[in-house]
């Protein structure tokens, strides 16, 4: 859905299209071989009680996965290796980066300290690094919009939400 | 299935018992109340229903949170309440899967790393077929089976290796060497609806799945898997009350299986926090609605409590095990 | 009709507005549904009457129906299952900045959608629901292969990488318990993977995730936030909605039929989709923005969920989780749903079904008036609604079950949605696998069981004999579209 990158961007190319189709067709064989491996355990014939056994249909599955990836990878391989699309620029993988990182550390951070002050933390520091705004704009704008969350999920549809320390003290 | 039962006079007794003794421990933030099955099913209706008759009668300060955590036939709502010991604020309904889900699977939970709160009722299975089979009694349909070619005959039921296939298996002996093919469906009310449009020969639905079929006229009831037969008995149908089922037994079948409808709570939870759910339990149902509940639903309204609860689970995950160890339904 | 005279009360207006809203919110956020909001406020309803109870409760169902679309056409996030489909083309119209139309489509064909299944079901209820009776497992792997060959030609890339994207999908949802032998798939003793990967997690990561880590290569711009906010988009959509007349048609006819049998509002939508796209004649445009294909799963979907109550209320089967929880309802309030309720509770149904019909103009009126302030919050700049998206997502992926292993799946959903989409694999195949993936594979083994492996069920009487070859004509279409469009490109490459 985003197929104009590089339209402006004029940074040195990171990886290819064609490496990256073979590195993605690699892991699909390798996800196909466990499937393959975990149907055969559970049986991929007929059996008496159950009918078609459990591994049945996750076997031949995995094999068309297989089968389809490699077609991919051979496309991919006789391919010329010079010249061909650019799969990112570096200038391109460093944004992409800039929001990926934040955000595992964002998933690992909420497990301990709640997801209503991680939020609130997040919104606040993605607006600084990326829209410039000043943290005494981020701050209100991250610490309404956990609150309009808490209020929703905690008080409202009592669904409970992973809390921290600070919903501790306040009793919830 | 030797059962002890205590009726709901006993539990009004009981409550009476515990009612000026308030206990003195009470949640301080709202309670997780887990179900390890999905929604619409016989667990869910129940806690459901139990969490709106708390707040029709205000019988807890704090809000009860419902949550289904079906994953797995339930392996996922128990390891989530194993996973949180002495945490006061966390009960679970358990049906059948608290004993059929590890040892089917092998999933790392017993029963025993809960603490027992109160069993709320027994849950009856009923043997039903679509009401145009030409099959009028337990005896002639079983015949009919032992009569017929080798997985002729299709059960419906709800889960692979839980309760209703287990029963299957027990109606295989005396089919004389005949087996069923059962089919295995995602939930009861799916179930009750393939035997109404003749997909399958018969099922073993609990009562509140099917009763509004038979009601309509479109599945009947052939025997009751307990040993005696139900207590109810105004009419359902035009000419038929719960109360008139012949038990399985009654009928030449001799099969006898119940469902646990019984709340644990976290383990390691103090004498206090246990006493404060037994006694919002024995609350619940001594509400009207309860009982009106337990007639809809054709429940065998055994209460248990304490150490006593703590046997009956005790035998019940023997049977559980025996059962299934003769089924080869267990986990290797 | 008595029933609107029951309706009409200023307090049971009252709370049919407080329902739909109420919806809509939920409907708005991922990972939160109808039957959340409904198991909520059913508590509530013991000190009304049933069938204000009813009205309340069925407007959350509406209003979820349709809050499900904008998420889904703002910023690629379904909202519900059953909006997914909605951001194929929804969302490429908000990126060009006709988030108003496509807002407005939606809402409309929801509308149009709910209004037939309603005319059905108080027309035809008892007719339907014998016919939803004839649907076994057969019939049912035959309703699902049929939503799979309408949609397998949705890729337009290599037929190789859209197999391996469906397949993955497969692979994807057979993980956790098998419910036909009660095994654990490829859980390799992880606690976790018991109840498998989860359709919504899956999906708010490919494209909720996916698309902003998209957007952030080409630098910090929704392009969407260049909306013009055009007070009269509601009336101009309007006027384009007409021609659509036959695609509306046939997918209101897909979703009362998926609604009933139940197969649900998900595949409906689908199913909408894919044969809007193949019969269109601008079905190769599909995918970038056409307005079509948001009537079509829109319309499929709300005629579904709206029909789903059909079998609910007659059978005592839930078509949808939120069904479920309302027949948990209707036990409360001591009603027992099944064959018998259109004949012993009459005020109640009738009451119900009249709800259906004002509930769904009070809907539309209400998401209508709200459709310049939706398209405004594409006005928001990137670097604010960016990670209140993200939060939004991780919300929604937790809530689901509950879970944080959720969580850290969909931001690993994520990272396959931005590879995927830049490699050219298609997505929706995928998707459509793990929705209906299980489904299809625990009808297909039940059928084997009852006919003890005879593959003959499939075609053992008219009516799965019929879904069946429609099936199969709609598989071979795309196929031998492909090889032409296969020779084309060798030609030109």
């Amino acid at each position: 859905m985003s197929g104009h990158d590089g339209d402006t961007d004029n940074s040195p190319r990171l990886v290819s299209v064609r490496t990256m189709d073979i590195v993605v067709a690699l892991v699909l064989i390798a996800a196909a071989g466990v499937v393959i491996t975990d149907s055969l355990r559970l049986g991929v014939r007929w059996r008496p009680i159950e009918g078609p056994a459990a591994g049945y249909f996750p076997f031949y599955i995995g094999l068309i996965l297989a089968l389809s990836s490699a077609v991919t990878l051979i496309r991919a391989v006789m391919d010329k290796p010079a010249g061909g699309q650019t799969f990112v620029t570096k200038k391109a993988f460093g944004q992409v980066l800039a929001v990926l990182i934040p955000l595992i550390v964002y998933i690992v951070v909420l497990g301990f300290i709640g997801i209503y002050v991680a939020s609130a933390i997040y919104i606040a520091l993605f607006m600084w690094h990326f829209g410039k705004y000043p943290l005494t704009k981020g701050a209100p704008i991250g610490i309404a919009i956990s609150l309009v969350l808490f209020l929703m999920f905690e008080v409202w549809f009592l669904v409970p939400l992973p809390k921290g320390p600070l919903e501790e003290m306040l009793g919830y | 299935m030797r059962i002890k039962k205590l009726l709901l006079g006993m539990v009004a007794l009981a409550a009476l018992a515990v009612a000026p003794a308030q206990a003195a421990w009470e949640p301080t933030r709202p309670v997780t109340f887990l179900i390890p099955a999905g929604t619409g099913g016989g667990a869910d209706q129940m806690a459901r229903f139990i969490d709106g008759v708390v707040k029709k009668h205000n019988l807890m300060r704090q809000n009860l949170i419902v949550v289904n955590k079906a994953g797995g036939a339930g392996a996922e709502g128990f390891l989530d309440i194993k996973g949180s010991p002495k945490d006061p604020h966390k009960i679970i309904i358990t049906l059948s899967n608290l004993f059929t889900t590890p040892l089917a699977t092998g999933t790392p939970f017993n029963w025993k790393d809960l603490t027992p709160v109160a069993m709320l009722a027994l849950d009856q299975f009923v043997l039903w077929v679509n009401a145009e089979s030409p099959h009028k009694t337990a005896q002639e349909y079983l015949n009919a089976v032992k009569a017929g070619a080798d997985r002729q005959y299709k059960m419906g039921g709800t889960g692979s290796k839980q309760e209703d296939q287990i029963i299957t298996v027990a109606l295989e002996r005396v089919t004389g060497g005949k087996k069923f093919t059962y089919v295995p469906f995602a939930g009861g009310g799916a179930v009750a609806v393939q035997l109404v449009g003749k997909h399958v020969d018969s099922t073993v639905n609990n009562p509140i799945e099917a009763v509004a079929q038979w009601k309509a006229g479109a599945l009947r009831p052939l025997c009751l898997f307990d040993a005696k037969r139900s207590t109810y008995t105004d009419k359902v149908t035009s000419t038929m009350a719960w109360s008139d089922i012949p038990t399985c037994k009654e009928s030449g079948v001799n099969v006898e299986y119940q469902m646990l409808r019984g709340i644990f709570a976290a383990g390691g939870i103090t004498k206090d926090q246990t006493d404060f759910y037994v006694n919002l339990m024995t609350k619940v149902m001594q509400t009207p609605d309860w009982r009106t509940f337990m007639e809809q639903g054709a429940f065998n309204p055994t209460v248990l409590t304490g150490n006593e609860y703590r046997k009956w689970v005790e035998t019940a995950e023997k049977t559980h095990f025996d059962l299934m160890k003769e089924a080869d339904f267990l986990h290797k | 009709m008595g029933g609107f005279l029951v309706v009409l009360s200023p307090f049971n207006l009252m709370l049919m507005l407080v329902g739909i809203l109420l919806g809509v919110i939920i409907g708005v956020l991922p990972g939160l549904g109808g039957a959340n909001g409904v198991a909520i406020l059913l508590p509530l309803t013991f000190s009304m009457s049933p069938t204000s109870a009813i009205i309340m409760l069925s407007c959350i169902y509406w209003g979820a129906l349709f809050g499900g679309a904008i998420t889904s056409i703002l910023f690629n996030i379904p909202g519900e299952p059953w909006s997914v489909a909605t951001t194929f083309d929804g969302h490429p119209m908000a990126r060009k900045g006709r988030a108003d139309e496509a807002l407005t489509a939606a809402f409309t064909s929801s509308f149009v959608g709910a209004l037939v299944a309603v005319l059905v079901i108080t027309f035809l209820a008892p007719l339907v629901a014998k016919f939803a009776l004839k649907f076994g497992p057969a019939e049912f792997f035959a309703v699902q292969f049929l939503t799979f060959a309408s949609f397998i030609g949705m890729g337009k890339g290599s037929p190789f990488k859209t197999l391996a994207s469906m397949t993955l999908g497969f692979a994807l949802a057979s993980v956790g318990l098998d419910s036909v032998t009660g095994q654990l798939r490829m859980t390799f003793g992880t606690a976790e993977l018991l109840t498998g990967f989860k359709f919504l997690v899956a999906v708010i990561g490919l494209f909720g995730i996916g698309e902003i880590l998209g957007s952030m290569e080409t630098g910090l711009a929704f392009t969407g936030a260049h909306a013009r906010l055009r007070l009269n988009a509601v009336l101009e959509t309007w006027k384009k909605l007409p021609q659509y007349w036959m695609t509306s048609l046939r997918s209101c006819i897909i979703g009362c039929w998926m609604g009933i049998t139940p197969g649900g509002a998900t595949p409906a939508s689908f199913m909408s989709y894919g044969l809007a796209k193949r019969f269109s004649k601008d079905g190769h445009k599909f995918g970038t923005g056409q307005i079509e294909g948001v009537i079509a799963p829109e319309t499929g979907a709300h005629a579904a969920g709206t029909s789903a109550l059909l079998p609910m209320l007659t059978l005592g089967i839930p078509g949808s989780p939120t069904a479920a929880v309302l027949l948990g309802g209707l036990l409360i309030w001591g009603l027992q749903p099944g064959p018998l309720l259109f004949i012993e509770q009459k005020d109640f149904v009738w009451g119900l079904i009249a709800s259906m019909y004002l509930g769904n103009i009070v809907g539309l009126v209400i998401v209508l008036t709200c459709v310049p302030l939706f398209a405004a919050i594409l006005r928001v700049p990137f670097s604010i609604i960016a990670p209140v998206i993200m939060v939004i997502c991780a919300v929604g992926a937790y809530t689901i079950n509950n879970a944080m292993f959720d969580v850290w799946m969909m931001g690993v959903f994520g990272v396959i949605g931005y590879l995927f989409n830049k490699l050219k694999y298609p997505l929706p195949p995928m998707v459509l696998a793990l929705v209906l993936g299980d489904m299809a594979e625990s009808s297909f083994r039940q059928s084997m069981l009852l006919s003890q492996g005879d593959l003959s069920i499939f075609w053992s009487n008219g009516l799965v004999g019929t879904i069946f070859g429609l099936g199969v004509i709609l598989l071979f279409w795309p196929v031998i579209s492909w090889l032409m469009g296969m020779a084309r490109q060798g030609k030109t490459a």
